[in-house]
């Protein structure tokens, strides 16, 4: 095992692939000799060369749909946006193209790409630079959402999502200098597949991408009130892992989902769906199934105003603790 | 030049463009030394597009600018206060510290602010041309963007339609030879981007930007003809930033000599050297321009670092709605 950063980890996964499949091609803006926007691509242009990594002009719905059209003849690109908030610029090819060109040639065509886009509030760059916008992409059938926290999560899911033969959306936390451990070898990790982050008897914390760590720590300070909490990190979206969340649930009782976006119409709904459509689950309930997610307004300037933007640890042990009472 | 600044007022112009470079000093400075947050885009070596354009408008034309809009803002004649409590997240700031330095607003000196989605903003500014023509006003919009954004589809729908309902919009690229790291050469089709608006029908030209007479000149030429024939224009300005794109950039996509060479064209000592030989002012005048300017706004800087307000969350959602509340 070694310790890598988050941000390390993305680009071993991009740099293996290349290395395995000259097909695999990173594309992106800066994402040359200024290494990306948030230096996740530092060095591969010098170790692939532009055959491989293609810088691109400021063109976000072009260059996806360059990526798409490349994909349908044999590339298999890895687009990288600069914010995930650009997203809405790219979301016609993803979205009306990419999604559905493998149903609408009846199964004939596909299209292998990667979408990589960061997500979320604490940089200090606002409004339109902060959001959190899965949901753009959780309900478009024929596309795959991968929201990883961890760096080994990251590296693996990554690396299967550019072996994947379906357009999947790769979203990424701006908290790039996360480390933890990583194995050695040469490794995937199944599309589709939660983890359960921490185990526990008393309730479940259902979460993805940077709220892990936020559930993770309150789970620890609930520790100190004889609550044990199991964190289920979904790290897929799309296919949601519904056996996995309704397991956890069953077996605690209780469930407390957690996401950095807007509750209102947030993907906590779909989890809060998987959760009480199934009838053992359901039954299982000890106490209504809870939601937390950011503040419902776009993400001010003022730095002590963004930092409450997102769930805070203290919300999530009193939303807990509520269950409980 | 068809156009000259009124006798006697040259001075004026270069203590607008000097007050801009020691503000943009003093931001960067803050920044440096973590008292203010987040990034900030500096526009230093670009000044004369700033006061050129904005002195070259009537107070009644408007303005949408970019994430590099520090600038525009102040040759437009924002409150230096506003404009700083902005950068501090304070709620005396042009937007009550939720817009932060890459939004700043001005409506009152008709500075319909800025998009930090590069290039969208050029398409707002053409609506509001639409508007002002729709309502027979003699106003134009200056939409500002970048070399980088001239890679935006969106500029290129903009431009058509500005020219097929022949709105008002002046579309000016301030051309910095960069996007971000990317050199214009490698990613503009053209070396030109004047040169796209015949592909709209748009009448266009493109200047140098380091020359404040220049751009004042032509875009009083401009907003004639634009009056007088009814069209859009699109004008290039061809710059350089001397500042990194953001706060944490290495420069490492460009070489100091590059640098050097542009610095040789810093715009300010380009129009010094003209009112000096011009003796419309003397080496003295100007560094104690430089000395007043910096004083004013050290002044000002200091005043937020000691003395801070700010919103609280309740108070920011009140913004979000015309109600004030969730409908
Ligand atoms: C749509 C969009 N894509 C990417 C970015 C990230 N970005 C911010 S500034 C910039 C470069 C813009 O270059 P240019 O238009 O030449 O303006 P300059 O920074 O030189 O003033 C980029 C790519 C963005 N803000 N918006
Ligand atoms: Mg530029």
């Amino acid at each position: 095992m070694r310790q890598i950063s988050y941000r390390e980890a993305i680009r071993e996964a991009l740099a293996e692939e290349m290395a395995r499949d000259e097909q695999v091609v990173l594309m992106g803006e800066d994402v040359g000799c200024y290494g990306g926007c948030f230096s996740v691509t530092s060095g591969l242009i010098d170790i692939y060369g532009p055959h491989q990594v293609i810088e691109t002009p400021v063109s976000e719905e072009g260059i996806v749909a360059v990526a798409v059209g490349a994909a349908i003849m044999g590339m298999r690109p890895v687009v990288e946006v600069m914010y995930g908030d650009f997203s809405t610029l790219a979301s016609d090819p993803l979205i009306n193209h990419a999604a559905k060109t493998r149903f609408m040639s009846g199964g004939r065509q596909s299209v292998p790409m990667v979408y990589r886009t960061p997500m979320g509030s604490g940089t200090g760059a606002a409004a339109q630079h902060t959001q959190s916008l899965e949901t753009l992409f959780t309900n478009i059938p024929g596309l795959k959402v991968i929201y990883p926290c961890t760096p080994s999560d990251a590296k693996g899911l990554l690396k299967s999502a550019i072996r994947c033969d379906d357009p999947v959306v790769f979203l990424e936390h701006k908290n790039y200098g996360l480390s933890s451990l990583i194995p050695e070898e040469d490794y995937t990790i199944e599309i589709g597949k939660a983890d359960v982050k921490r185990k526990g008897t008393d309730l479940t914390i259902i979460t993805y991408g940077k709220m892990v760590s936020q559930a993770l720590s309150a789970a620890l300070t609930l520790e100190d009130d004889e609550i044990s909490a199991e964190v289920v990190d979904l790290r897929t979206l799309r296919p949601l892992d519904t056996e996995a969340i309704r397991a956890s649930v069953k077996k605690t009782g209780r469930a407390v989902i957690l996401h950095e976006g807007p509750a209102f119409g947030g993907f906590s709904g779909e989890i809060a769906a998987a959760i009480v459509e199934d009838e053992d689950t359901f039954r299982a309930l000890k106490g209504p199934v809870k939601r937390i997610g950011g503040q419902e307004i776009p993400t001010p300037f003022n730095k002590n105003l963004e930092m409450q933007m997102a769930p805070q640890v203290s919300q999530i042990i009193s939303v807990s603790l509520s269950l409980f009472s | 030049m068809p156009y000259s600044f009124a006798s006697g007022t040259r001075k004026d112009v270069l203590a607008l463009m000097i007050r801009s470079r020691v503000f943009e000093q003093k931001i960067e400075e803050l920044f440096t030394n973590h008292s203010m947050h987040g990034t900030t885009h500096l526009a230093i070596g670009q000044e004369a597009v700033h006061a050129g354009v904005a002195l070259g408008l009537e107070q009644r034309d408007w303005i949408m600018t970019t994430h590099r809009c520090h600038g525009h803002t102040l040759a437009r004649g924002a409150d230096l206060f506003a404009m700083m409590a902005e950068f501090f997240g304070d709620s005396r700031g042009l937007s009550r510290g939720l817009g932060g330095s890459m939004h700043l607003i001005d409506m009152e000196h008709r500075n319909a602010g800025s998009s930090a989605v590069v290039g969208s903003s050029v398409a707002l500014a053409t609506g509001m041309a639409l508007q002002l023509k729709r309502q027979n006003r003699d106003e134009i919009v200056v939409a500002f963007f970048g070399d980088g954004a001239s890679n935006r589809g969106i500029i290129h729908e903009a431009m058509n339609m500005a020219s097929i309902w022949n709105l008002p919009v002046l579309f000016l690229c301030e051309h910095n030879g960069y996007g971000m790291s990317s050199p214009a050469h490698r990613m503009v089709s053209v070396s030109s981007i004047a040169e796209r608006g015949s592909g709209y029908g748009i009448k266009s030209d493109s200047i140098d930007g380091n020359a404040v007479q220049e751009v004042y000149s032509k875009v009083r030429e401009i907003r004639q003809w634009m009056m007088e024939h009814q069209r859009p224009y699109l004008l290039e300005v061809k710059t350089y930033r001397f500042s990194g794109h953001s706060k944490s950039d290495k420069r490492v996509y460009r070489s100091r000599e590059e640098e050097a060479q542009w610095m040789k064209k810093d715009p300010i000592e380009a129009f010094s050297r003209v009112l000096i030989a011009e003796k419309e002012i003397t080496e003295q005048e100007i560094s104690d321009l430089f000395e007043q300017e910096r004083a004013q706004i050290t002044e000002i800087a200091d005043f937020f670092l000691n003395d801070h307000q700010e919103l609280t969350l309740r108070d920011a959602e009140q913004y979000v709605y015309a109600s004030g509340g969730d409908r």
